[in-house]
């Protein structure tokens, strides 16, 4: 680890200003990734400014037609409070208990780890990302492996979840790191039905196919022959493109099934 | 079961409560005044000559203390990091051990190879210099691949074809001549996967040098503390034994791992005088995966001749063992005198031929690993037997009863260089099938099959050569030291006991069981017996802990020691009762003779032994305390049936263990919840090697699965609830009766598992680690 400045920030505004006003300043969330990448020496910042003072960041809250999670809240408290099933059982999903007590949707989202699983969350149930400064719809906040249409200094302060009919996430773990090699959020809201798949390839997606099919018929037999493009995916020690292509078909299937 | 904490009593182990409240004192808890910090410069590169190393602006850099090179040690006439073990090739030439300088000066041979070390004031200063270090390389192009290694470019320049040796044991003619009369023949190719131990507690080490004693003191995590000393006195030149204090406080685990002497602690050490300040070293994680030995790494063609009925005629096996860049420690006898002389597996197999030829790469040194060179054989021979009987329609269970070591064979011969002394198989294979539920299996497979799944059984019956090790016959194969345990047992003023050990406890538990031992001996409280080990100068010069050795060695010393008091304690009650030696009784703790209500406690002889005004003089000295070293007559033979039931998802490839059996021969046992323990962690890395784990370098030399968001360390939920037990056939030449078990999960339980999958597939056989991509694959090609 390098030297920085550490900051405790009292409110959204002076985290802000913080940021705005150094040379290099990183935010730091829950600092799952943060955190070892410091540690290692890959990043050398001037300034780390904790969010984790900020009360107005923190809770799981649900109205009559959408849910509302805090951008620090924490991936446990996303478990036990959810009202939304399939967000509740991603989330306990995620790393491991020390993991989910410390790591955030914020911090996960504005991070777009391409295996993620919270993007598939947010994409998949078409979230609306609110910031210090506006709000964002899931379709056009995740632009890229680890880059979002987050400003530089702009801070995830809610993700808004609208309440799905149906929705369900399987994901295929990575046996090391309990990253999804593949995860597949399948929903159905209002009567339009999403298929997103984090892990696969470099950034989380909309299998469109998918979703066109299960809108004529809601069965897992409907994207059963649906080939994925596998040209773009990773392939690492732990899976091939081919075999994750595969297994998005799988988990999609698994998904429908446990909602029809 | 004498008593609730005697042998034979699952007595809590006493050590844990320390451990799991973060009581414990482990290296890099212990700080000394003066302490500075020590940081490693590794080559980033698998194979490059050094051009040039300039530390100018390291020793510039705020905070830093010092900076050394390869050249700096090599002046102070710092010596190689040695072999301990001479193999010889078949035309009787020795092995090639290539230099291996604790910190390189010529070249860099791996990844994570140290060619420099900066000294800061603080961790953070040391990184700072480390950076700001210097250094040319000229990149070569690395060795990685086992099976082509002799036909690449050459490493090292005393190493022609990259070849350390090419050994061989066992009747050649024999066994061609068996093959030859063959019904049918077996064969397989197999790749034994590479690991990396990954113990809890990475290495470290605090050196510091006294100089009004002219004493250098060596804090750490070793598992046998007096052969790093003897190392670092004999080879290495730091300074003689007498001067050289090692200690190996608590240590987070080792699985062979911190058998070794490295690099680190010899440079620390060294520097501490250097800079006239301690100077400790703790290695991150990414350290540890790339600098500690790593295990296993074989490539095999192995074939089994079968007669017509089944029975075993001969054994092949030819084996390339990569030992990585250089020869670590003990690296030369684990593909060989660990791994070759283990092909009888339980079976009368009449005549074996191994063939081993241990080659250099350029990744990090491979050396003992839990189990060493055992697992792979097992492996060989337990995929070999199961798939004969696959072949030859045999019920894999019968196949290997019909070919087994009788009871009444014993002691048995075997045509690699050992004499079983005793064992059971069919009474550990008998237990296991029964608990598996073998005749049940068809009925659950065909469940399976309609849930779309696929269900497969596999066994492993396993056999280890343990307690090493008798010191004459190691010797004579090459060991450069003996191999017996050292013990004292010192009876306090008031009766409690002091035990000093030789072995080295890393999570073992034998604070517990050396203290069961010597309380149930000596009929005193369990909670009066304390354990001390881990000190060079506390205990006397000892082997430490490898090989499941403890108890067999380790505990026989104790236990002659301990007999050794009982004797001079009588001589003592005798004189106290007015009587003869030979008349005194002792039992549970009380000193009797015949006809007599008169009697002695335990406490009473011992406190006339110090406060000496009613005691033997003119015969005895006073004190009661004494020391024993035992050296084996032989290996122990633990042995057992290990047996795997998977159910495997058809559609992801993913497999399920979902019962595994082990039944396992550990002779006495002396704590069975500690023994049951040890099993469970071994079977674990079984489990583990088969599924999960996978030390992968790519062709550049970069190691890839070297953290864990990519190695897969096996975690409770990759594991069923095991189902283990024991028979016995206690061990016949130690005083204990016992074997040992410290690696038996680790080496029966691989071969289990991918005779399993296999099985469930159908395949003859599959690359471990069997990923769900592996599967997956193979049910495609399916």
């Amino acid at each position: 680890m390098y030297s920085f400045r550490y900051h405790r920030a009292a409110s959204i505004e002076e985290a802000k200003e913080l940021h705005t006003t150094s040379d290099e300043g990183a935010y730091l969330a829950g600092g799952m990734t943060l955190i070892p990448t410091l540690k290692q020496r890959l990043a050398d910042v001037d300034d780390v400014i904790d969010l984790g003072g900020i009360e107005s960041l923190k809770g799981v809250m649900t109205s009559g037609t959408s849910m509302k999670v805090g951008g620090m809240a924490v991936h446990n408290e996303v478990a036990a409070n959810a009202t939304i099933d399939a967000l509740r059982h991603l989330a306990s999903g995620i790393g491991d208990p020390q993991v989910r007590n410390r790591g955030t949707i914020g911090g996960s989202i504005a991070n777009n780890d391409p295996a993620a699983d919270y993007p598939a969350a947010v994409l998949g149930l078409n979230a609306t990302i609110h910031t210090n400064g506006r709000t964002i719809g899931a379709d056009d906040f995740f632009t890229g492996m680890f880059d979002t249409a987050l400003g530089d200094s702009e801070i995830v302060t809610a993700v808004e979840f609208p309440m799905p009919s149906r929705a369900a996430y399987i994901k295929f773990p990575n046996p090391a790191s309990r990253y999804a090699v593949v995860g597949v959020m399948v929903s159905e809201t209002n009567g339009n039905v999403r298929v997103a798949v984090t892990g696969a390839g470099t950034c989380v997606f909309r299998a469109s196919a998918m979703e066109e099919a299960l809108t004529n018929e809601f069965a897992a037999e409907s994207i059963s022959g649906i080939s994925i493009d596998s040209s773009s995916f990773n392939s690492d020690i732990h899976a091939s493109a081919e075999y994750r292509a595969h297994l998005v078909g799988v988990m999609a299937q698994r998904a429908v099934s446990q909602i029809s | 079961m004498a008593t609730e904490t005697g042998i034979g009593a699952s007595v809590r182990r006493t050590e844990d409560a320390r451990f799991i409240t973060g009581t414990g004192r482990y290296t890099d808890d212990i700080n000394v005044p003066g302490q500075t910090y020590c940081v490693f410069v590794r080559s980033t590169h698998a194979r490059a000559k050094i051009k040039s190393i300039d530390t100018s602006d390291a020793l510039s850099t705020p905070g830093v203390v010092a900076a050394f090179v390869g050249a700096d040690l090599a002046k102070d006439e710092i010596g190689d990091l040695p072999c301990g073990w001479l193999v010889k090739s078949k035309d009787g030439s020795d092995m090639i051990a290539p230099p291996h300088p604790p910190i390189a000066t010529e070249r860099v041979n791996y990844v994570g190879e140290p060619y420099a070390l900066v000294i800061g004031e603080t961790v953070q200063a040391a990184k700072d210099g480390a950076e700001a270090i210097v250094a040319e390389f000229e990149i070569q192009t690395p060795v990685m691949d086992v099976a082509s290694a002799t036909q690449s470019e050459q490493i090292h320049e005393s190493v022609p074809s990259n070849r350390s040796y090419d050994w061989e044991l066992g009747d050649k003619a024999a066994t061609d001549a068996a093959f030859e009369d063959a019904a049918h023949v077996t064969s397989l190719d197999i790749v034994n996967n590479r690991l990396i131990p990954n113990a809890i507690e990475p290495r470290a080490a605090l050196g510091s040098f006294d100089a009004a004693s002219e004493t250098y003191t060596l804090h750490t995590t070793s598992q046998n503390p007096h052969l790093e000393r003897l190392v670092l006195a004999a080879f290495v030149n730091i300074a003689p034994e007498a001067k050289l204090h090692v200690v190996s406080p608590d240590v987070g685990g080792g699985f062979g791992s911190k058998i070794f002497v490295y690099a680190e602690e010899t440079a620390v050490i060294w520097a501490s005088a250097k800079v006239g300040r301690p100077v400790k070293w703790t290695a991150d994680r990414v350290e540890s995966f790339l600098s500690d030995a790593h295990g296993r790494d074989h490539v095999t063609h192995a074939e089994l001749a079968l007669s017509e009925e089944g029975d075993f005629l001969g054994l092949r096996v030819k084996t390339t063992a990569n030992m990585g860049a250089y020869l670590s420690t003990f690296a030369s006898s684990v593909p060989t005198y660990l791994y070759g002389t283990l092909m009888a597996g339980q079976y009368k197999t009449p005549a074996i031929y191994v063939e081993v030829q241990a080659v250099f790469t350029n990744t990090a040194p491979v050396d003992a690993y839990r189990g060493a060179g055992r697992p792979e054989a097992t492996y060989v021979v337990e995929r070999l037997v199961e798939t004969a009987a696959r072949e030859l329609n045999t019920d894999v269970a019968e196949l290997r009863r019909r070919n087994f070591i009788n009871p009444e064979d014993f002691p048995y011969e075997t045509p690699v260089a050992l004499t079983y002394d005793t064992g059971n198989y069919a009474a550990s294979l008998d237990k296991a099938l029964e608990y598996a539920n073998y005749s049940g299996f068809a009925s659950r497979k065909a469940r399976s099959e309609a849930d779309g799944k696929r269900r497969g059984l596999g066994f492993s019956c396993y056999i280890e050569a343990c307690g090493l090790a008798p010191s004459q016959v190691a010797l004579s194969l090459g060991a450069g030291v003996g191999l017996f345990e050292s013990a004292e047992v010192r009876v306090d003023v008031t009766g409690s006991v002091t035990v000093m050990t030789g072995a080295h406890s890393h999570g073992q538990g034998h604070e517990t069981t050396f203290a069961q031992l010597v309380s149930d001996k000596l009929g005193i409280p369990f909670e009066n017996v304390s354990v001390v080990h881990g000190d060079t100068r506390r205990s006397d010069y000892g082997l430490g802990t490898y090989g499941s050795r403890s108890i067999a060695v380790g505990g026989s010393a104790i236990s002659k020691a301990t007999d050794k008091i009982v004797t001079k304690a009588k001589k003592i009650a005798a004189h106290m009762l007015d009587s003869e030696e030979d008349q005194v009784s002792f039992d549970d703790g009380i000193f009797t003779i015949p006809d007599s209500n008169e009697s002695l406690t335990f406490g009473e002889v011992a406190f006339s032994a110090y406060v000496p005004g009613n005691f033997p003089l003119d015969e005895l000295e006073p004190g009661l305390s004494e020391k024993a070293f035992y050296d084996p007559a032989n290996f122990t033979y633990p042995a057992g049936t290990h047996i795997c039931e998977v159910e495997i998802d058809s559609e992801t490839g993913t497999t399920s263990i979902v019962s595994f059996v082990a039944v396992d021969d550990f002779g006495n046992v002396i704590n069975p919840m500690i023994v049951e323990g040890q099993v469970h962690g071994g079977l674990a890395q079984g489990i583990g090697q088969a599924l999960l784990e996978h030390g992968i370098y790519d062709s550049d030399g970069q190691l890839v699965s070297g953290s864990y968001m990519d190695y897969t360390m096996p975690r409770a939920d990759d594991l069923p609830d095991f189902v283990v037990d024991t028979t016995s056939t206690p061990c016949t030449h130690n005083p204990l009766g016992v074997k040992g078990c410290g690696e038996a999960g680790a080496i029966g339980a691989t071969a289990a598992v991918m005779n399993a999958i296999t099985d469930a597939l159908g395949v003859k056989d599959l690359p471990m680690p069997a990923t769900s991509e592996t599967v997956w694959r193979a049910i495609q090609g399916g």
